[in-house]
């Protein structure tokens, strides 16, 4: 399956390794940022509304 | 305006503040780049055009948030707001009160520094005309920089962050004038780039940093 | 203090996106996957580049966006500026450490690639320091983002910087090629200069290329999204100690 990176295959690997990684964290801060403050909107929506 | 251009001269001249230190700093940069280099002339003569033309933008850099930061705290950037005077205006004298005070004394001092660096006798006409003509650009660039970062409590850190990106072609064209000077190579393609950036910088970006201040001032 | 029917604008946009994000999503996910294992596993080894010639797949679309983020972020502080669409400001604001990341991607895969290739980590090459400087510049823009409490004044001075700095961005790009020429090459779709890229190239980097971009937008609208529900946070929560 693995197809043959010849004398390269660390540099081909380590390219591909720290960008999907970089990405992922990316879109990992994202996701978690975008729960966490929809949540937090939330609850301050609902307090908000309890209130007045 | 003129009023406004000697009062802002005379405050930076008594505070001591950024007249002495930007040329003490110069020195200090100048004195420090052999130890970290090593002594060799050849070596010196060789980078001592962009060593100055760092060290006086270093320099330049040392003193920008005092251009507006003074008055900002005591409130008479709010008074100067409300006088008659354009923004723009105010900006533009502030940003020359800084080039008074700062650049061009560090101008007369790049000689006497360029002796410690063993700079080409060649460089030497070069090297004081570059700095001429680049360091009111340093200013002006530099007071929208300071415009941006005036009403922050640690604005100095942020300031060197915005304002060295924008620094780049005024260094990078300076240096290399400079750089061929000293070598006795063709001038005038990069000074007349230096030339063209400073008048740009000069006539457009008092309006971006009026418009800042007027953000700032809201 | 702003009112609450400014927000109208902003909701619709929170409500139109949640609904579009899921598909936009998968499409993403597909385009990305199929692109990237196209280009990794079944693209064959270039006869001079060897198989360095895959990093290419992640060279080349990175830095594309890294490049547009910052021409959309100028779009969006001109339409703040000019029409002051709060969701417009905030999608700059959002879109800004996308572009830093894809930055920073195509600088290291660049510096991976080079080191065989260029037989160097790094060359002051006139490409590799524009991005250097984008770098940079985006650092500073983000930088002030944070800094500013205030969100209008934020979204206003970070506006003024982003078209001061497209302009010194631009001047830089030509200061720095006059300053050395560079062994870069050429257009990005030509992978040795002189010769055209082949088709066996090509077509995943188009899939991937359209991975990024579609990437991109699904990061910046889930961003803008997240943005736009803090600012309203922060709204209400300022209205409530106002009320106490």
């Amino acid at each position: 399956m693995m197809p043959d990176l010849g004398k390269y295959a660390e540099a081909v690997l380590s390219s591909y390794a720290l960008s999907i990684m970089l990405i992922a964290g990316l879109v990992a801060v994202s996701l978690i940022r975008a729960r966490r403050v929809r949540k937090e909107l939330q609850g301050i929506e609902r307090k908000a509304k309890t209130n007045g | 305006m003129r009023a406004l251009l000697i009062r802002d001269i005379r405050l930076a001249v008594r505070a001591g503040g950024g007249f002495g230190l930007g040329l003490s700093f110069f020195l200090i940069v100048v004195v420090l780049v052999p130890f970290g280099v090593g002594p060799q002339n050849a070596l010196l003569a060789r980078i001592a055009p962009g060593i100055l033309w760092l060290g006086a933008l270093l320099a330049c850099l040392l003193s920008l948030d005092r251009i507006f930061a003074l008055d900002w705290e005591d409130g008479s950037l709010d008074l100067l707001a409300t006088s008659p005077l354009p923004m723009e205006g105010i900006v533009s004298i502030k940003a020359l009160a800084h080039w008074l005070t700062t650049g061009l004394p560090l101008v007369l001092a790049a000689p006497l520094f360029g002796v410690l660096l063993n700079l080409p006798e060649a460089g030497y006409k070069w090297l004081i005309l570059s700095l001429l003509l680049g360091t009111p650009a340093l200013s002006v660039i530099g007071a929208f920089g300071a415009a941006l970062t005036v009403g922050l409590k640690r604005g100095g850190l942020l300031l060197s962050l915005l304002v060295l990106p924008l620094y780049v072609p005024t260094l990078i064209f300076g240096a290399e004038v400079a750089r061929r000077g000293a070598e006795g190579l063709q001038v005038a393609t990069p000074l007349l780039m230096l030339a063209g950036i400073t008048c740009g910088a000069m006539a457009l970006l008092p309006f971006a940093s009026a418009a800042v201040l007027r953000v700032n001032l809201r | 203090m702003s009112s609450i029917w400014e927000y109208a604008n902003p909701k619709k946009f929170i409500e139109t996106t949640d609904r579009i994000l899921p598909a936009l999503a998968v499409l993403t996910g597909v385009a990305l996957l199929l692109g990237l294992i196209w280009g990794f596993f079944l693209t064959p080894d270039d006869f001079r580049q060897g198989s360095t010639v895959k990093i290419v797949f992640l060279h080349v679309p990175s830095a594309l966006m890294a490049i547009n983020a910052w021409l959309m972020m100028l779009v969006a502080s001109l339409i703040w500026i000019v029409r002051r669409h709060h969701v417009s400001a905030l999608a700059a604001r959002a879109a800004a450490p996308v572009g830093l990341v894809m930055t920073m991607i195509a600088l290291l895969t660049g510096a991976i690639w080079g080191q065989p290739m260029w037989g160097t980590w790094w060359a002051w090459d006139p490409r590799l320091t524009s991005f250097l400087i984008l770098f940079l510049f985006y650092l500073g823009y983000i930088a002030l983002w944070a800094a500013i409490e205030n969100d209008d004044t934020a979204a206003d001075l970070t506006a003024i910087l982003c078209l001061v700095g497209s302009v010194f961005a631009l001047l830089s790009r030509y200061a720095v090629n006059f300053w050395n020429q560079g062994l870069h090459q050429g257009a990005s779709l030509s992978v040795k200069s002189g010769e055209r890229m082949d088709m066996t190239y090509k077509l995943p980097l188009y899939v991937c290329m359209a991975g990024f971009v579609l990437l991109f937008v699904v990061l910046v609208l889930i961003r803008t999204g997240t943005e736009i529900r803090a600012r309203r946070m922060r709204v209400l929560l300022a209205r409530e100690r106002m009320g106490a």
